[in-house]
């Protein structure tokens, strides 16, 4: 077709065709998205393991479907930003190998709670238990909802050897033994008892009883063992994490 | 392929055109909007007195997805669906290719996976993807639904009995690709098994936040954006019975909105720890979007000149009109908002949601009220029960989004500020429960704009309802319909532009 200086009567090529419309359109918006993705699942930045970083022990990925399931996510971030504001307030800034196992990823987008990036180890397993039952005992003006029914229920794990092997089929390096003693792994973490085998799989696994329950297994164990891991898996002290941000 | 067929139904109906399916959506449109606009409401009470959060399944986090997904996908999505197949209709002169019973499980099929994703919410079922909750089962539905759509609409433009595709076709088009295309890739999901609900995502960290946010800032820019500028330019020029102001300008906004949109999403991960160069792209391609943005809204409210004397006396214009000035708005504080600087402040905080309320309440409802009171009277061939009740909605729906607005915008900088605040000795001023407790009265203001703006919702659905109800009566004086579907503004319009 002979090129017209008059783009109008080109646009009206295009817009008598319902193909052509169609498939510039697909086009034109294509561009930007493969431009933007693609390269990132290329780049050392963001797929390099950095030392410490492990996935998620059975019980802990557990407490991370309850905290989707209730939506902690709308409230909380778990991403902090290089200020010097955030990092007295919160701890060091997060870095991408931290969330590689996260499936998906829950960094949010609003902060009506404060972050959760690194509460890790901050507080008590005691005092999550007292914040979950009722936030207002232990910070009058929060105005999080209270979650005391996740010291009643019992923990559902029996197929939590069905959940890591969806985990590994989306590139999370649970192995078959892993995945075979996903169960024996979920009661380890939470009684503290036969320990070994579980150590062994995920170096500097927080064990315990994290409900104050000794003798059952309840999804606040589950739900406390994963608020303790979060962010303590990097130790900052010792990785030295790429400084241009710094 | 023949001429449209004939369909039984009403006597007066428009030979060919299927209004029948343009009615269910409308309604539709109009039910969800009361539960999607009365969660809203419910939630925001929630964050003024957490004593609200009575029981397990009806907590903030489980049921702030029914408020997203009530008004954008159910709300937001049926008017589209109505309007795109109303206007396709009539600017393509021929009915929906199809017929009528492709066009029925278009809707049966959309209400029923709006159904299986809102029923899951209360039981913890989702993804915690924002816009993007549902899970696996009922992504599934939706992508064959919206398949069916997107056939159902190219299909008729392809037996348009027009030589020109009409500009509003090109941004409906535009949205339905670029929504199957988002949905299918940022729900790439393994779920664990076939009879359970839980699945996880295809994608892990930076890739599946970048994922996410390419599709969350796309389904503004499409489902929120692009779809109802298609309405824009159909309902303005109709209500004001005058031409587009300009068919160039048409042209150039449309190819430079939606090559520009989908670089965006990045701003939503500005200073996380997506790579550097990411979060720049998205910030450079969202100011530029500031200027197609822009093009679209001058465009829409210059269609008034020479009938700005409209807007004292036709309260569904002003609808429109407003509509149109607060996507000027809000497209000028999204590019403010996407700098890196103005960024850190804002970014966590309620800004952002008063940001995304002056859209959704302001560009997205307003539009979506304008058109059900134009295509209302002509569904049900009856004057509207009572424009005063129209005037009534206008104003508190105005107000209730003023309150709303400036509630968020106060509230959310406070916060900002409160979190970087240091005192004299160089220590963090305020603790995180300081700023908590510094937001009630904000919310409160908030949760009370909310419930004008409900309390406005309220207010059409009777107007409608009465409507109906005079419809079904016979009282059918003065019907403003166009016999044979002709758009003689809309073509004289295009003609004019050549």
């Amino acid at each position: 077709m002979a090129k017209s200086s008059d783009e109008r009567v080109n646009h009206g090529t295009i817009e008598r065709s319902t193909t052509l419309l169609f498939v510039l359109s697909f086009l034109v918006v294509a561009i930007g998205g493969l431009v933007e993705v693609v390269p990132l699942f290329r780049l050392d930045e963001t797929i390099k393991p950095v030392e410490g970083v492990r996935p998620y022990t059975p019980l802990e990925q557990i407490g991370r479907n309850i905290y989707t399931r209730e939506g902690c996510y709308t409230c909380h971030s778990q991403q902090v930003r290089p200020f010097r504001d955030e990092v007295e307030r919160y701890g060091h800034y997060s870095i991408a190998a931290e969330s590689m196992y996260d499936h998906p990823f829950l960094w949010g987008s609003k902060r009506t709670g404060p972050d959760l990036a690194r509460l890790g180890g901050k507080y008590s397993n005691a005092w999550h238990v007292a914040h979950m039952i009722n936030p207002r005992d232990v910070v009058p003006v929060s105005i999080m909802p209270a979650y005391p029914f996740l010291q009643e229920r019992e923990l559902k794990f029996d197929d939590i050897g069905e959940h890591l092997q969806a985990l590994s089929k989306v590139g999370v390096p649970y192995d078959g033994v892993a995945i075979l003693s996903a169960a024996d792994d979920v009661r380890a973490q939470a009684t503290g008892e036969k320990t070994e085998a579980l150590l062994a799989r995920y170096p500097g696994a927080r064990i315990g009883d994290f409900d104050g329950q000794p003798g059952r297994i309840t999804e606040m164990d589950a739900l406390i063992a994963y608020l303790q891991v979060l962010g303590t898996m990097v130790d900052f002290s010792k990785v030295r994490v790429d400084g241009k941000k710094e | 392929m023949g001429a449209a067929t004939l369909q039984e139904g009403r006597g007066d109906a428009i030979p060919g055109y299927d209004e029948q399916i343009v009615r269910w959506f409308v309604l539709a449109t109009i039910v969800w909007a009361l539960i999607g606009l009365a969660a809203g409401l419910f939630i925001a009470l929630q964050l003024t007195f957490p004593s609200l959060n009575f029981s397990e399944y009806a907590t903030f986090g489980r049921l702030r997805p029914i408020h997203v997904s009530g008004v954008v996908l159910a709300f937001a999505g049926n008017a589209l669906f109505a309007t795109s197949l109303y206007v396709v209709q009539r600017t393509c002169h021929v009915g929906l290719w199809g017929g009528r019973q492709l066009s029925m499980l278009v809707f049966f099929g959309y209400q029923l996976f709006l159904i299986l994703a809102m029923t899951g919410y209360p039981l913890g079922i989702t993804q915690s993807k924002e816009y993007a909750e549902p899970e696996w089962y009922a992504d599934l539905l939706l992508l064959a639904v919206w398949l069916v759509y997107l056939t159902i609409y190219t299909g008729t433009l392809a037996r348009r009995r027009e030589p020109h595709i009409y500009v509003a076709n090109w941004f409906y088009l535009a949205f339905i690709i670029t929504v199957a295309v988002l949905h299918i890739v940022n729900n790439l999901a393994m779920p664990v098994s076939f009879v359970g609900t839980k699945s996880y995502s295809q994608f892990a960290g930076v890739q599946d936040a970048l994922i996410q946010w390419w599709y969350g800032h796309n389904m503004i820019g499409f489902f929120l954006t692009a779809g109802f500028i298609g309405m824009m330019y159909y309902f303005v020029p109709k209500q004001a019975e005058r031409p587009i102001y300009s068919y160039r300008l048409s042209i150039v906004h449309f190819w430079a909105l939606i090559f520009l949109y989908i670089w965006a999403g990045p701003h939503h991960l500005h200073y996380s720890a997506l790579p550097d160069w990411a979060q720049t792209l998205g910030a450079a391609f969202s100011i530029m979007l500031w200027i197609p943005s822009w093009g679209g809204m001058i465009n829409g409210i210059m269609t008034l000149s020479g009938a700005w004397g409209k807007l004292r006396t036709d309260p569904i214009l002003r609808f429109l009109v407003v509509a149109v000035a607060f996507y000027g708005m809000a497209t000028f504080e999204g590019p403010l908002m996407s700098i890196k600087a103005v960024n850190a402040l804002s970014h966590y905080t309620d800004w952002t949601v008063g940001h995304v309320h002056s859209g959704a309440l302001g560009w997205v409802a307003f539009m979506v009220f304008g058109a059900i009171y134009y295509l209302v009277p002509r569904l049900w061939r009856a004057p509207l029960w009572s424009h005063r009740l129209v005037e009534w909605h206008f104003w508190i729906a105005t107000i209730a989004i003023v309150l709303y607005i400036t509630a968020m915008w106060v509230a959310g900088i406070a916060q900002g500020l409160m979190w970087r605040a240091y005192d004299q000795f160089g220590f963090l001023q305020y603790s995180f429960a300081d700023s908590v407790a510094m937001l009630h009265p904000y919310y409160l203001v908030r949760a009370l704009g909310g419930l004008l703006y409900l309390i406005g919702a309220v207010l059409m659905t009777i107007n409608v309802v009465m409507t109906i109800r005079d419809s079904k009566a016979g009282r059918r004086e003065s019907v403003p319909t166009e016999q044979g579907g002709a758009d003689p503004s809309l073509q004289s319009a295009l003609a004019a532009k050549r």
